[in-house]
């Protein structure tokens, strides 16, 4: 299975109070396992992508590090140290994406880690085009305001991606292929002659029939980034900072 | 999975924003404000056909700190029944489990906006009188505001002041007033979050927590015992330090119209702000009316109690007042004498 199939199941979304930082410390396996998958799914192409820019590494030693460090965060229960009243978690992460690069060369550690622990299905090459199609100057992310917003970024893009996928899975299930297809016509493409009165010509329908679909899908959007976001927080207090951060609601 | 581009992200992100309206009798028109606690929007009723201003959460979840801040700050605009005060329609949670309420739709502008047209002190001042009108209301229905401030007063087109932004209020224990209960206020654990400083606001809302409650407020605004958290501590004096320092601000800040207009006030004047304005609670004005009556001495051009005046003092402000009598005496004495003198001749 590959993160980008991590989600939360076909037409299924987690529960409202399950957060990742409780479940990662559950003495029941199966519930830690999914517990990681989460937190993959949400941080690891951003995780890849800040070790690839800001420390300069290729893509195979940024992958071997990628892995390294999701597997280092669950061996030493790095999450446990977590406390959402000093920081929020993607900060957190980065700083201990930080600490695991920068004592990457203790090789015969990972090797030890690499027979014990389950190796993850990260699709590296879809990162990697990603990075390719992106015009981020590795030179740029010189001062520590550059790197969190990077990496913020980076997180959003993830966060969205995952729930454009269960949006797409729930339309699928609720044969509503239709109300996606518009929304990725209208919200998901760079197209800036789009325009609802042709995609309802181009769809065949009415103008009223595309304004409904969008606020309907864009409900859904928004519902879905919110429980997946929430997911990752470790308190209310920071699922608010982060969903402002997320959405761009944050005060300028 | 799809790569989201920047321009897929910032549609998302705009999209995802605007409250579902569905199943409401409002119509979006578009956004007003934004502040700490969400997003106010214009928004059409399509049932009475008026306009009104919807205050909406961003994140939903009727649970939440925000959510019941919200909804307490609705109720305690339903408990202010008050020209001065802007009134509550609605409140609900929409389609999107956001919490919003609805409110009057205010045509006009902010005080501190307003008052760049204003260059007469006295005209300042009795906007300021309605202020302490609408404030004193409040407290005498055992309600705190917390946050007030120039940009947390309106004035219409017609010279209505309505204060807005009762998100800080606070209810006062009181054993006839069990209309809104305030939640356990001194263990709140709520951080306001920062507020964008609008042009000619003061600096941003700050927030930390102490041993007492939460700081909630604006720097240069909030009283001492505010910015400490003291918040079991705080009563109606604390607005009233908020009041002089608005009232300091009022009449020492320039005129866009005529810069030359405002200058530094006189002793009384000066003396009513730092009354008000005392870090010591207990050598304040204790009411809101005290305050008011005092500055109504002085636009009468009465001697104030916030300041003992010289003889000097006191002679000038009986020339002031009496002005043209005095003339008028002295002029009939000038003619006196000169007829006087004209006769001997």
């Amino acid at each position: 299975m590959t993160q980008d199939h991590a989600t939360a199941g076909e037409g299924r979304f987690p529960p409202t109070r399950f957060s990742v930082i409780e479940a990662v410390q559950s003495p029941d396996g199966a519930e830690r396992q999914r517990a990681l998958e989460t937190l993959c799914a949400a941080y690891w192409k951003p995780v890849y992508k800040y070790v690839r820019l800001r420390w300069n590494r290729t893509a195979p030693d940024a992958q071997d590090l990628t892995q390294g460090f999701f597997a280092e965060l669950l061996e030493r229960e790095l999450l446990k140290r977590f406390d959402p009243a000093k920081s929020r978690l993607r900060t957190y992460l980065r700083l201990c994406a930080d600490s695991f690069v920068m004592n990457e060369d203790k090789a015969a550690r990972r090797q030890k880690r690499g027979g014990k622990l389950p190796h993850l299905a990260l699709d590296f090459t879809a990162a990697e085009e990603e990075l390719g199609s992106a015009t981020v100057d590795p030179a740029s992310l010189a001062s520590a305001e550059s790197v969190e917003e990077f990496f913020e970024k980076e997180w959003v893009r993830s966060l969205f991606a995952l729930a454009v996928e269960d949006l797409r899975k729930l339309c699928l299930a609720n044969e509503r292929e239709r109300t996606f297809h518009l929304f990725e016509a209208y919200d998901l493409q760079d197209d800036d002659q789009v325009s609802y009165e042709r995609l309802a010509s181009e769809f065949g329908i009415a103008i009223t029939d595309v304004t409904n679909a969008l606020a309907w899908a864009r409900r859904e959007f928004r519902k879905i980034a919110l429980e997946r976001l929430r997911e990752i927080c470790g308190s209310d207090e920071e699922f608010q900072r982060e969903a402002k951060a997320a959405f761009g609601w944050e005060s300028p | 999975m799809r790569f989201l581009s920047d321009k897929a992200l910032t549609r998302l992100r705009d999209g995802a924003e605007l409250p579902d309206l569905a199943g409401t009798r409002y119509r979006l028109l578009g956004q007003v404000a934004r502040g700490g606690m969400g997003v106010v929007y214009a928004a059409q009723d399509e049932t009475l056909q008026r306009r009104v201003a919807l205050k909406v959460l961003e994140v939903p979840g009727e649970e939440s700190d925000l959510a019941n801040r919200l909804i307490r700050e609705a109720r305690v605009l339903a408990l202010l029944e008050h020209p001065g005060i802007v009134p509550v329609h609605d409140v609900g949670t929409l389609a999107d489990g956001r919490v919003f309420y609805t409110m009057k739709f205010v045509e006009g502008r902010r005080l501190d906006q307003y008052i760049a047209s204003v260059a007469s002190v006295p005209d300042r001042l009795r906007v300021f009188l309605r202020i302490c009108d609408a404030v004193a209301f409040a407290h005498d229905r055992a309600v705190l505001h917390r946050d007030l401030k120039p940009a947390n007063v309106m004035v219409g087109p017609f010279g209505e002041v309505l204060v807005m932004d009762w998100g800080l209020a606070k209810i006062l224990a009181r054993e006839d007033n069990s209309a809104v209960a305030d939640d356990g206020e001194a263990e709140a654990t709520f951080l306001q979050t920062e507020t964008a400083p609008a042009p000619g606001d003061s600096p941003t809302r700050i927030s930390a927590i102490t041993g007492h409650g939460t700081i909630m407020g604006t720097p240069g605004y909030m009283s001492p015992e505010q910015a400490r958290g003291e918040v079991q501590a705080l009563d109606a004096r604390s607005d009233i330090f908020s009041l002089g320092a608005m009232l300091r601000f009022l009449v020492t800040k320039d005129s866009g119209v005529s810069p030359a207009a405002v200058t530094r006030p006189d002793r009384s004047l000066e003396a009513i702000c730092s009354k008000a304005t005392s870090s010591d609670p207990a050598q304040r004005y204790q009411t809101v009316q005290q305050l008011a009556l005092d500055l109504s001495r002085y636009l009468d051009g009465l001697a104030v109690a916030a300041h003992r005046e010289s003889l000097l003092e006191k002679s000038l402000r009986f020339y002031r007042r009496y002005r043209f009598f005095i003339l008028l005496i002295l002029a009939y004495l000038v003619m006196r004498m000169l007829l006087l003198i004209f006769l001997k001749r």
